[in-house]
């Protein structure tokens, strides 16, 4: 029983001006689940999600989507495909009204589907519904956080990387945060949630990997990883 | 001669030829606020789309028939000029882009006077002298279409950065390039598009102006100064600044060319424009310095 596998890195290998930061990372996701890519930080978390989204072009290796390979492919056909990110930063268009950021949520791709996913992610988020005129630099953290998820929902992805969405958010809100992306896999939607909040990342996700130095160093079931005891001395302090 | 029949008139002619330095300062400003680059090409650009109306009109084609051909000529010429060439020297440094563009207008302008020589010519047209009563004074034809047009043409301009896709696209990939690329935006292809629209403005300028102006290879000087008066005095980027600061100009001119004499008549733009910035640093209509 082999689920369809969305996402398939292998070998990969990047960095930045030529000096490498990844060293050969293999990663994958398959249709429906939710995977947790934990690290801390500059273990090269982002830099991956920046050479699978068509950012950067990678060193060596190669990324296949749904069997395509869409390696060093540019960030608009990878969008078009369905491979959507939410980056960390959440890089929301600040001068835009927070209506016309879920528009351009669609530009390259669902454009036909613009009014009914607008519906979808006004009833998933109802305070952006509230404030759909508002300028969407002048939301609260939390609220660009749904703006940016729901930017990316409006593209319809087939798989969204999730970098970060708990950062800088109160506990209160990466409480609903996580309870939104449980909601999203349940609705059928294959995650892979880059994270530093490590056991509420395990408890949500299928699998989970652990990424350190640009290398992966664990990787399994996430209740295993759970109960690793390597990664609950370096993650947990225990 | 503070008498309104003296004045009125001559602010309303002030209004049309600030009306054509709005839609210059409108493709600049839309450059400008994209692409952060200070086009130094823009007066030469402007001496283009001059140059190819003024030979369409050789071949019979009407300055104003012309807009039809020079607005999407210019079009993709400015869509080029970015794409390959502008674009491709910048390196993302904006000091690059800064030379880049002075060296294109020179070499532009020297292209013009090679070709087409120093001398400056003027087009005949049946209108160019009749005049329209408005009721509160006689405006000649060619100026009250160049009014018209011009605001008609930065309505339909603002429509297209406010109410499309590409608009939105625009403005996203001014503030957030990152984003607008996670987002499946071609950003080069919006600088170019950006580019692109800046310059039609040019051609449409450039027919509205020809019947009432003359045509030589430095005219782009004449316009450039101003436009970039009007895009500071307006505010960076603002596209109502630039509209509003075009109008304001072209009636400070005028009244100023009244009172102190035509030669005289630029002083006044630039104290309005030191007015401004002593009292608004960031200009009419751009987001207050903190």
């Amino acid at each position: 029983m082999t689920a369809q596998r969305l996402l398939d890195i292998r070998g990969l290998r990047a960095g930045y001006d030529g000096v490498a930061v990844l060293h050969g990372v293999d990663l994958h996701v398959d249709a429906g689940e939710i995977v947790t890519l934990l690290g801390s930080n500059g273990a090269g978390k982002s830099t991956l999600n920046n050479n699978v989204s068509g950012l950067f072009r990678p060193y060596d290796g190669a990324v296949y989507f749904e069997g395509e390979d869409i390696t060093g492919a540019s960030s608009t056909h990878i969008v078009a495909r369905g491979l959507v990110q939410v980056p960390e930063g959440r890089r929301i268009f600040p001068n835009l009204t927070v209506r016309e950021n879920l528009d351009l949520g669609s530009y390259r791709r669902a454009r036909q589907h613009r009014a009914s996913n607008l519906e979808r992610v006004t009833a998933i988020f109802p305070r952006l519904g509230e404030r759909m005129t508002q300028i969407a630099g002048t939301l609260s953290g939390g609220e660009q956080q749904m703006l940016a998820i729901g930017r990316g929902l409006m593209a319809e992805p087939r798989l969204l990387i999730l970098d970060e969405p708990s950062l800088g958010l109160s506990p209160l809100l990466v409480e609903e945060m996580f309870a939104l992306i449980r909601r999203l896999h349940v609705e059928g939607l294959a995650l892979l949630l880059v994270e530093q909040n490590v056991v509420q990342s395990l408890e949500l996700a299928q699998r989970g990997y652990v990424l350190e130095n640009g290398r992966i160093v664990l990787s399994g079931q996430a209740t295993e990883l759970c109960e690793d005891p390597a990664l609950r001395r370096a993650y947990l302090g225990v | 001669m503070l008498d309104p029949v003296i004045l009125l008139p001559a602010a309303i002619n002030g209004l049309t030829m600030g009306a054509v330095y709005a839609l210059v300062a409108l493709g600049l400003t839309l450059i400008y606020g994209v692409l952060h680059i200070i086009n130094f090409a823009h007066g030469s650009l402007l001496m283009v789309g001059l140059y190819g109306a003024f030979f369409l009109h050789r071949f019979g084609v009407d300055p104003y028939l012309a807009l039809l051909v020079m607005v999407p000529a210019l079009f993709a010429l400015g869509y080029v000029l970015q794409w390959s060439v502008i674009g491709r020297a910048s390196h993302g440094s904006d000091q690059n882009v800064l030379l880049v563009t002075l060296g294109a207008s020179i070499v532009i302008e020297n292209l013009a006077l090679y070709f087409f020589s120093a001398d400056t010519q003027t087009i005949d047209t049946p209108y160019a002298i009749a005049m329209v009563d408005i009721g509160v004074a006689l405006v000649s034809l060619p100026r009250l279409i160049a009014l018209g047009a011009s605001l008609a043409l930065a309505a339909i301009l603002w429509l297209l950065i406010a109410r499309t896709d590409l608009g939105r696209a625009i403005r996203a990939v001014a503030k957030e390039r990152q984003g607008a690329r996670l987002m499946g935006i071609d950003v080069d292809h919006i600088f170019a598009m950006s580019f692109g629209i800046g310059t039609a403005c040019l051609g449409a300028a450039a027919c509205l102006l020809l019947p009432m102006f003359y045509v030589s290879p430095h005219i782009g000087h004449v316009f450039v100064l101003v436009a970039f008066t009007v895009v500071v005095l307006g505010g960076m980027g603002s596209f109502s600044g630039a509209l509003i600061g075009g109008l304001l100009i072209g009636v400070t001119e005028s009244l100023c060319g009244l009172l102190l004499g035509e030669s005289l008549g630029q002083i006044g733009i630039f104290l309005i424009f030191i007015a401004t910035l002593l009292f608004r640093p960031s200009g009419l209509f751009g987001s207050r310095l903190s």
